[in-house]
């Protein structure tokens, strides 16, 4: 991917020196990241480490206290707008309303988005994520696992060039799990870049290019998956995360 | 240039990659405006079908200003000669208290669900998120009326449904409206927000309180509408600028969300 006037590639997510501080505790120091256009990245890390933080300052929800952030070469700062339209996110909350029908939420956030073709649009993300039958039934009537696959729906809904998943499996069993897996595999052909927090070791071994492990709010880890199997993803895991 | 935008059929020309509005900064100005005003009808769609199926915010209003009219109703036993000196009061404190748990419940949907985060994840002005929660509010305090106003008129014997006190509740609904949005914006994320709303509230619509009390008296004495004018253009006055304010300030208010 190039930026205006073909300078060259650019990162799909650059960080330099990241740092969140909320009061006197610091949730982040000096993250320095680069995922490329298409990368997967998941990041691990014990609870407290900052993924979330981490995820939520890519989002553009949260400013970080210092360092910076761009997306596709461009900082929220002055584009704010035009890097909500890229991404996707799937959150703790699915950010549904629990009144309104599955393909009710979509289609108001299709509106939200701009979509001009809505309803191709969220038929075909119905499908997708295996929810075509349950189309009209409201959200308070839906499993967890089923409305975090209606999330999921509504983060991709308008296409986004980034995908940002929190811990997408937590809270789910093992069959809805297999189909986030499922689900991120599918994304490995679409060349959408994917960053991925979880605990879950084997989804970011089996489904994930890099990794990077986050401890007390410090990159402790960064590197590619080169193949690696868990046992090998654990024994890195203990030593620069859980170990700190 | 090779600039990736999210290629989900976008409805915006750049993003599309097609020219649709001819250039200019007139048709810039009305294609922004067509957007902004999509943005706000999909946001009010969403909060009048939500309510249409919980009825939350009417019913908990509805019930609370019927009761407090009948309360008063008992509580003052009126001469005819003091109609004048009390109703006003009470129709505006009924409107105003039972508008306030309507305001409170405005952002719960948001809050509870975590979607306010959602919203602002989207790529909408921020202010059309104020302006469709406004519109939303002035619709059920204005349903609410609908009922509590003939109420009130029977219950205190008083010719109420004139144009003039229609025009003046509908100027304090609104007043009421523009800054109850924000200050319930502001309340929800509060550990006492069921407190917090009014006691953040009502000192500030003081004026628009005075001014709607008087302006309601005056009518419903019979006096014409002329001498009533300057409470009606503190009300204006009001309206005006708290509608100005809150659309500037709401960003900031909703920039820390969650």
């Amino acid at each position: 991917m190039t930026i205006d006037g073909g300078v060259g590639p650019v990162p799909a997510v650059k960080l330099e020196g990241v740092g969140k501080r909320f009061g006197r505790t610091n949730a982040l120091r000096g993250i320095d990241l680069e995922v490329w256009p298409g990368e997967r990245l998941a990041v691990f890390g014990p609870n407290g480490s900052g993924k979330t933080t981490l995820l939520r300052i890519l989002a553009g929800l949260t400013r970080p206290s210092q360092g910076s952030v761009s997306i596709d070469g461009l900082e929220y700062r002055n584009n704010g707008r035009s890097l909500r339209r890229r991404i996707g996110v799937v959150a703790h909350h699915p950010y549904l309303y629990e009144d309104l029908t599955a393909e009710e939420n979509l289609q108001f956030y299709g509106r939200m988005f701009g979509l001009a073709e809505i309803q191709p649009r969220v038929d075909d993300v119905l499908r997708r994520v295996g929810m075509e039958r349950r189309r009209r039934d409201r959200v308070r009537t839906l499993s967890r696992g089923m409305q975090q696959r209606l999330a999921i729906a509504r983060a991709i809904l308008h296409d986004p060039d980034l995908l940002l998943l929190d811990e997408p499996d937590t809270g789910l069993d093992q069959e809805m799990s297999a189909r986030i897996g499922e689900f991120l595999e599918d994304e490995r052909g679409r060349r959408r870049t994917v960053v991925l927090t979880t605990h879950n070791l084997r989804l970011g071994v089996e489904h994930c290019d890099r990794f990077m492990i986050l401890a007390r709010g410090r990159a402790a880890y960064q590197g590619r998956n080169d193949g690696r199997d868990l046992a090998q993803l654990e024994e890195l895991y203990w030593r620069h995360g859980a170990a700190a | 240039m090779e600039q990736q935008l999210s290629p989900a059929a976008i409805d915006e020309p750049a993003a599309r990659g097609a020219v649709v509005a001819p250039p200019g900064v007139v048709a810039r100005t009305v294609h922004g405006l067509n957007r902004y005003l999509r943005e706000v009808g999909a946001l009010l769609w969403k909060d009048l079908l939500i309510e249409l199926r919980t009825r939350d915010a009417f019913v908990s209003m509805l019930v609370f200003g019927v009761l407090s009219l009948t309360v008063f109703n008992f509580a003052f036993e009126l001469r005819a000669d003091s109609v004048a000196l009390v109703a006003p009061g009470v129709l505006w404190v009924a409107i105003l208290f039972a508008g306030t748990l309507g305001l409170g419940r405005s952002f719960s949907h948001e809050r509870e669900r975590g979607s306010m985060e959602g919203l602002l994840l989207c790529p909408v002005d921020r202010s059309s998120i104020y302006v469709a929660k406004l519109l939303a509010n002035i619709v059920f305090i204005v349903a609410a009326e609908v009922v509590l106003v003939p109420v009130f008129g029977s219950f205190f014997d008083v010719s109420i449904l004139k144009p003039g006190i229609v025009a003046v509740i509908i100027l304090g609904t609104i007043g009421f409206a523009a800054v109850g949005t924000v200050f319930a914006a502001m309340a929800v994320n509060t550990r006492a927000r069921e407190v917090m709303l009014p006691i953040l509230l009502l000192p500030i619509l003081l004026p628009l309180i005075i001014a709607s009390v008087k302006a309601t008296g005056l009518l419903i004495d019979g006096e014409p509408w002329s001498a009533t004018w300057a409470w009606v253009n503190l009300l204006i006055v009001f309206d005006v600028v708290y509608l100005v304010v809150s659309f500037l300030v709401f960003e900031y208010v909703i920039e820390d969300w969650g």
